[in-house]
C-alpha cells in the first residue's frame, strides 16, 4: 500500500472534507422543493452535470479495481473504455439523455422507476424497480464501501470499522442534508480532483517508460514471457486474448468481451442512478454541453487506469530497483493465486521481506522465485520458469538493490488478515504509484480514491433513498406530499443497509461479485422498457413488465446456476446440484456474461408482448411525445 | 503504430480516442443549440 501517512495528508484530507461538507450545506441551503431535493431542481449546470455523471460512474472499482484487471490481462481492456465513452456518454446523453429529460418533465418523474411507471401508466412497474433499487444497490454500494474503507483503514493505520464508521457517517451527512444539489456539487469536485490525479499519472507513466511509442514498444516485447494465464488465452499484454469458442484456451476472451466489456459497456445504460441525471438538466443545451466534458472525463478515468495498469508490467518487470536491508526470507510458502468458495489455488514461492525505511521492519515483500509442484498424477508445473526470478546485488553496506523483474500481478502481494499471502489485482495500481511516483503524488492519488469512493456512494445512497420514499413508499400507501423527509429516512436505511453488509459480509465471496451482479441485472431488467419507453410509442404497459420481470428472472437463473463466479459464490447451485455451475464441463459457457443470454430474450418478450396487446391509450402516448 | 503491433488493441486504442474527440465535436459544434425548456404537464404534480 501507499507510504506512511504524513501530518500533511491528514491536514489535506481534513481540508477536502470540509468542503464537501461546504457543497452538501450549499445543497440544502439552495434546496426549497422536493424537487429540487429529489432532482437538483432541474436547472444543474452542465459542467456540474456532466462531472457528476463521470463521478458517479466511476468509482475506486473502476480505478484500482479493472485497473488492476488491466494490469493482469493487458490492453485489451481498453475496448471497456471505448464503449464507456461511445455508449455510456455519447449513445447514452445523444439519444436517450435529451428523451429522459423531456418525458421525466412531462410526466412529473422524479425518480427513475417513476418515470417508467408514469410511462406505462403503471404503479407495479415503479415498485418493482424501486425494490430493485432498493434491495440491490445497497450491496453495489457495500462493495464500494468495502474497498474505500480497506484503503483509508490501511493509509491511516485505524481499525476497519473505524474507518467504515467514519466515512458512511460523513456522507450520510451530505446526502440527507444536501439531496441531489449537494451530491451533484460535490461530485463535481470530486470529478475535478480525479481528473487531475489521473492526468499526472498518466503523464508521469509514459515520461518514466521513455515516452508512448518506446513504451507500447518494450511493453510487447515482453509478450513472449512465461505466463499463468496462457492456457485461458492469454497473449501478452499488448495483445488480444485468444478468440474463438468451445476450448478453455478461449476463456479469456470471452471474460474480456463478455463480462468485462459488454456486461460493464452496455449495463451502464440503464443505471438508475445514472439515469435520473438526465432529468436534473433545464434544457437540451445542458446535455449537449455534457457530452464534450463527459466524454473526456470518461477518456482520462478508464482509458488512464487501463493503460498504466497494463504499462505497470513494464516498469516492474524492468525498471524497478528496491534498496534496502534483508530483514528476513520465507524459503517456502503458498501465496493465494485465486480464492473462491470450495476452490483455492496457491503457488508456492520463496520470498524476501525487505526493509527499505532502515526501522528494521519489513515494508516491502517480493516473490523471489516460484518452486515447481509435481501433480499427483506426475505431471510437473515448472512454477520455477513461470515465477520471476528476482536479481539481488549486495552494496557492501550492509543492504542490496533487488530488481524483482516481475509482472504487476506477482508484485501486488499482500499479507491477508488471516496472516495468508496472497497475489491481489486491487494492488497493483496502489503498489505502482508507491513505487514508481514520487510521495507528493501519493497525497493526490489518495484525494483520487476518496473522491471516486464518495462520489459514486453519495449518488448509489440517493438512488435507494429515493426508490424507497417516492417508489415503493408513495405507491404502496398512497400517501404522497412528504417526499423529501421519507427519502431521507430512505437514505439512512440504506446506509444502514450497506454499512451492515459492509460488516459482515467483507471478504465475502459473495461481496466482491456484487458489481457485476448490480449492472447485469439492470441490463437486462431495465433497458429494454427504458429504451422501449423512449423510442416506440407502441410499446404497452404488459410488455414492460414482462421484459422487466424475464429480463430479471433469467438474469437471476443464469448467475445462480450457469455463470461460475457468481453461482460458485452465491452457493445455491453447489447446495441444489453438488455442483458449482451447471455448464462447468462446457467450455466458454461458465464465464459468458448474463448480459448476452437475458438481454436478448428480454428484448424479444417486449417487442412479442407488445404486439400480441392493446395498444396503449392515444392521449396518453402523446402527452409522454410531445415535443419529442 | 504507437508501438502497437496487435490490430485489436491498436483499433480499440484508436477508438477510444475518436470516441472521446466525437464527444468534443459534438459538444462543440451543437454548444448553444436547444435551449427550449419544457415545462411539467401534470396538474396533479404541480399542485
Amino acid at each position: 500500500m501507499l507510504a506512511e501517512v504524513q501530518t500533511l495528508d491528514i491536514v489535506v484530507v481534513l481540508i477536502y472534507l470540509f468542503f464537501v461538507i461546504y457543497l452538501g450545506w450549499l445543497g440544502f441551503k439552495q434546496t426549497k422543493t422536493a424537487s429540487d431535493y429529489l432532482i437538483a431542481g432541474r436547472g444543474v449546470h452542465p459542467f456540474v452535470m456532466a462531472l457528476s455523471y463521470g463521478a458517479t460512474f466511476i468509482s475506486t472499482s473502476a480505478i484500482v479495481g479493472f485497473g488492476g484487471v488491466a494490469g493482469m490481462f493487458g490492453m485489451s481492456l481498453l475496448w471497456l473504455t471505448f464503449l464507456n465513452i461511445f455508449i455510456g456518454i455519447f449513445i447514452s446523453f445523444v439519444f436517450l439523455g435529451g428523451r429522459t429529460r423531456k418525458m421525466g418533465h412531462h410526466l412529473g418523474a422524479h425518480t427513475f422507476p417513476e418515470l417508467l411507471g408514469r410511462r406505462f401508466k403503471s404503479k407495479f412497474i415503479q415498485v418493482f424497480a424501486g425494490l430493485v433499487i432498493f434491495l440491490f444497490i445497497p450491496l453495489y454500494a457495500a462493495a464500494v464501501l468495502i474497498g474505500g474503507c480497506e484503503f483509508i483503514a490501511t493509509k491511516f493505520a485505524i481499525d476497519y470499522k473505524v474507518a467504515l464508521l467514519v466515512f458512511s457517517v460523513i456522507i450520510a451527512a451530505y446526502v440527507v442534508i444536501g439531496g441531489l444539489k449537494g451530491v451533484m456539487y460535490s461530485d463535481a469536485l470530486q470529478g475535478s480532483i480525479m481528473f487531475i490525479g489521473m492526468i499526472v499519472l498518466l503523464v508521469w507513466t509514459y515520461s518514466t517508460l521513455g515516452g508512448v511509442t518506446a513504451a507500447h514498444t518494450e511493453l510487447a516485447e515482453m509478450n513472449n514471457l512465461p505466463s499463468l494465464f496462457g492456457k485461458m488465452g492469454f497473449n501478452g499484454w499488448m495483445a488480444m486474448p485468444e478468440a474463438g469458442f468451445g476450448e478453455s484456451k478461449y476463456d479469456l476472451w470471452w471474460i474480456i468481451i463478455s463480462t468485462i466489456t459488454l456486461g460493464v459497456g452496455i449495463g451502464v445504460l440503464a443505471q438508475p442512478q445514472l439515469a435520473v441525471r438526465f432529468m436534473t438538466v433545464k434544457s437540451k443545451r445542458e446535455l449537449n454541453r455534457a457530452v464534450l466534458i463527459g466524454g473526456v472525463f470518461i477518456l482520462v478515468m478508464t482509458g488512464v487506469a487501463f493503460v498504466v495498469g497494463s504499462l505497470s508490467n513494464l516498469y516492474f518487470y524492468k525498471h524497478e530497483k528496491v534498496v534496502g536491508t534483508i530483514v528476513s526470507t520465507t524459503e517456502k510458502v503458498g501465496v493465494i493465486a485465486k480464492k473462491e468458495r470450495d476452490l483455492v489455488k496457491k503457488i508456492p514461492c520463496r520470498l524476501i521481506h525487505i526493509d527499505t525505511t532502515g526501522n528494521g521492519e519489513a515494508d516491502i515483500n517480493i516473490v523471489a522465485a516460484g518452486h515447481d509442484v509435481v501433480t499427483p498424477d506426475g505431471a510437473t508445473i515448472p512454477f520455477s520458469k513461470l515465477m520471476p526470478a528476482a536479481e539481488i546485488n549486495e552494496l557492501g553496506d550492509g543492504r542490496v538493490e533487488v530488481y524483482p523483474r516481475a509482472n504487476a500481478y506477482l508484485r501486488a502481494l499482500i499479507k491477508t488478515s488471516g496472516g495468508e499471502w496472497m497475489f491481489n489485482t486491487a494492488s497493483i495500481i496502489p503498489t505502482f504509484v508507491t513505487q514508481s511516483m514520487p510521495g507528493w503524488f501519493g497525497l493526490i492519488f489518495l484525494l483520487t480514491l476518496l473522491s471516486a469512493a464518495m462520489s459514486t456512494l453519495s449518488s448509489q445512497f440517493h438512488a435507494v433513498g429515493t426508490s424507497i420514499g417516492r417508489d415503493v413508499y408513495e405507491q404502496v400507501t398512497g400517501r404522497h406530499g412528504k417526499s423529501v423527509t421519507i427519502t431521507r429516512v430512505g437514505i439512512i436505511i440504506g446506509i444502514i443497509f450497506a454499512v451492515i453488509v459492509s460488516t459482515y459480509a467483507r471478504g465475502g465471496f459473495f461481496i466482491a461479485r456484487a458489481t457485476a451482479i448490480f449492472f447485469g441485472l439492470c441490463a437486462s431488467a431495465f433497458l429494454p422498457a427504458y429504451v422501449g419507453a423512449l423510442f416506440f410509442k407502441k410499446m404497452t404497459k404488459k410488455a414492460a413488465i414482462w421484459s422487466m420481470i424475464v429480463g430479471f428472472v433469467v438474469t437471476a437463473i443464469w448467475l445462480v446456476f450457469f455463470k461460475d463466479k457468481e453461482a460458485r459464490a452465491l452457493g445455491i447451485c453447489h447446495a441444489i446440484f453438488e455442483k458449482h455451475s451447471l455448464l462447468l464441463d462446457k467450455p466458454n459457457w461458465s464465464v459468458v456474461d448474463p448480459i448476452i443470454i437475458a438481454l436478448p430474450i428480454s428484448i424479444i418478450v417486449a417487442i412479442v408482448v407488445s404486439m400480441m396487446t392493446k395498444p396503449p391509450a392515444k392521449d396518453h402516448v402523446e402527452k409522454c411525445f410531445k415535443d419529442i | 503504430m504507437l508501438g502497437i503491433e496487435s490490430k485489436g488493441v491498436l483499433l480499440a486504442y484508436m477508438l477510444c480516442i475518436a470516441s472521446a474527440l466525437l464527444c468534443v465535436v459534438y459538444g462543440a459544434i451543437n454548444w448553444n443549440k436547444g435551449q427550449e425548456t419544457t415545462e411539467p404537464d401534470d396538474v396533479a404534480w404541480a399542485k
